[in-house]
């Protein structure tokens, strides 16, 4: 607890339930805003208030953006017949960052886990379905995770799939570019060693 | 150079409130009276391997009461190259945490350190009870020589809990079935290939030395309806299983439901039909045969945790068990009542006595009487 007043103390709540934040970050980032009322904290409101009114799912793939339709889904030169499938938003940018993918997106929001009540209507499945058959995708990209729920989800999805007459592609597992061999585990090495390449 | 432990340090460990003992890599033999502290000793030791110990035991209920201020481990160790330092430390009402020189690392790494086989007498009536003892008995040991099979098993485990909740709540989609069956199959069949491997390794070791225990013939039994390992086959019987599995409301078929059969080879006599000190004696042969099995390997034996080993044994097959020990080079630790169980030992082991006072475990290096 802090000495603040009621209204500080209510933002520092909000603030520490922010993924990364804890009471005491909370209370310095506020501090800190305060400080910076003007070229921080008040930019921030309403960056903030301006987010909160627009910001949507896309109808098509689930990325986020201001429209119904995302930058990505609205620009023509990305549909290339290619949809990578991930399994949320976070995800999607990272593949953006990369810049190597020019095709469209599809987030699940999500990974299938009878455990966690997560069946198929519950992610994005359906819709990817349809997008297959709609866009006349040829290629599917299965970016998701290398967990067990993961890769249940990306089996489910190749089997949902077969029959559509696309092509259903996952990402390749193994060495990570600048890695070093010595700092990998046995499985990643394992699987590196399976994926080789004829140079 | 074999790995061994040098340095342990028990802080508020069940009866240990503060323990700290310093070893050379001899054996090392444990003796006190019941309740002094011995097993809950070298169950520390068995946590610096993956997994939840000898005891199976929870990090809550290691808790020493009535302090309950969480717990701590602390052990060097030595071997070639440079020595590690563990630190494994939990607090009331969180899960363990593994600290490795000084960095956080997870459970499985504590697999390429050092590698820990074991006996406790709750394995006594391995042979009579349920298959889940053998099963997991046969599984440590193929954890010992493959240390991928972990990752196996949890995944395997994973998505069979996962299918079984789909059956229990009956659920008909069979994409979902099959996703799950396709990972159960993945990590299955490499759990039966592992264990087969397993199996032939302890074989090899029992036939290339002459022992003073008794050979055992070993064997995986499925039960019916799981194929031979593959990925497909495991795939298909699951999805052929389904009908059955639905009406039962969990996975009927597959390795989680192995068994391991052992016949008393010079007998010819089913394990479970051999007498209480035969059937140890099978044990303790099985224990030796995986430690030197190791040795071939890697070129270093594990350590080997016997907890009450003598309590079956008579003097000569004791006079044995300590031989073959001193001869693996194992750093092996035995727990027994009294002294005079390791006076054949000598100067060969290290010897700790352990008592209780006060509600609190003392524990010192002895040495022994001449």
């Amino acid at each position: 607890m802090t000495d603040a007043p009621k209204d500080i103390e209510a933002l520092i709540e909000v603030m520490a339930r922010l993924p990364g934040l804890g009471p005491r970050s909370a209370r310095r980032a506020v501090l800190h805003l305060i400080k910076k009322r003007g070229q921080l904290m008040r930019p921030l409101a309403e960056a903030m208030t301006r987010v909160a009114d627009t910001a949507r799912e896309c109808l098509n793939c689930g990325n986020i953006g201001t429209a119904d339709l995302c930058p990505i889904c609205s620009d023509e030169r990305r549909a290339n017949g290619q949809i990578c499938v991930v399994e949320d938003v976070a995800d999607l940018w990272a593949m953006e960052r990369g810049g190597a993918f020019q095709g469209r997106y599809h987030v699940l929001g999500g990974t299938l886990s009878a455990l966690d009540d997560i069946g198929p209507d519950d992610l994005r499945i359906p819709k990817l379905i349809d997008r297959v058959r709609g866009e006349g995708a040829t290629e599917v990209i299965l970016a998701l995770n290398a967990t067990v729920d993961g890769q249940t989800t990306a089996h489910y999805i190749a089997g949902e799939i077969e029959g559509l007459g696309v092509s259903v592609t996952s990402l390749a597992q193994g060495v990570p570019i600048g890695g070093e061999l010595d700092y990998l585990d046995d499985g990643t090495i394992s699987a590196a060693l399976k994926a080789r390449k004829t140079l | 150079m074999t790995p061994y432990i040098a340095n342990l340090s028990l802080s508020h460990f069940r009866s240990h409130r503060r323990t700290r003992l310093g070893f050379d890599g001899r054996p090392v033999a444990l003796y006190g009276p019941n309740g002094a502290g011995k097993t809950n000793l070298i169950e520390a030791v068995s946590l610096l391997s993956p997994g939840r110990g000898l005891r199976r035991a929870a990090a809550e209920e290691i808790i020493r009461r009535p302090e309950a201020i969480g717990w701590k481990i602390a052990a060097t160790i030595e071997g070639p190259g440079l020595g590690h330092e563990v630190e494994i430390t939990a607090e009331p009402g969180q899960p363990r945490s593994l600290m490795l020189d000084g960095k956080s690392a997870p459970q499985l790494a504590l697999a390429r350190l050092i590698r820990i086989v074991w006996l406790v007498p709750a394995q006594d009536r391995l042979w009579i009870e349920g298959a889940e003892g053998r099963r997991r008995f046969l599984d440590r040991m193929t954890l010992s020589f493959l240390p991928d099979h972990g990752e196996a098993v949890l995944t395997y485990e994973k998505s069979m809990r996962e299918r079984n909740r789909l059956l229990k709540d009956d659920v008909r989609d069979p994409g979902w079935y099959r996703a799950l069956e396709r990972q159960m199959a993945e990590a299955g069949s490499r759990i039966m290939e592992n264990r087969a491997e397993a199996l032939s390794r302890l074989s090899a070791a029992q036939d290339d030395t002459a022992t003073a225990f008794p050979a055992a013939d070993l064997s995986l039994i499925e039960v019916e309806g799981t194929p031979a390992p593959g990925p497909d086959a495991l795939t298909d019987a699951l999805a052929a299983s389904r009908p059955r599995d639905l009406a039962a409301g969990r996975t009927l078929i597959g390795p989680h439901r192995s068994d391991l059969a052992a016949t008393y080879r010079a007998k010819d006599m089913a394990a479970a039909q051999c007498s209480t000190g035969e059937q140890k004696a099978l044990l303790i042969s099985l224990i030796l045969a995986n430690a030197r099995a190791l040795k071939a390997e890697t070129g270093a034996a594990p350590l080997v945790l016997l907890d009450e080993v003598a309590a079956h044994l008579d003097a000569g097959r004791r006079a044995a068990l300590f031989d073959e020990i001193c001869a693996l080079g194992a750093q092996a630790w035995m727990t027994g009542t009294g002294p005079e169980l390791f006076a054949e030992l000598g100067d060969r082991a290290q010897h700790v006595a352990v008592e209780e006072q006060g509600g609190e475990s003392l524990a010192r290096i002895e040495e022994p009487s001449p």
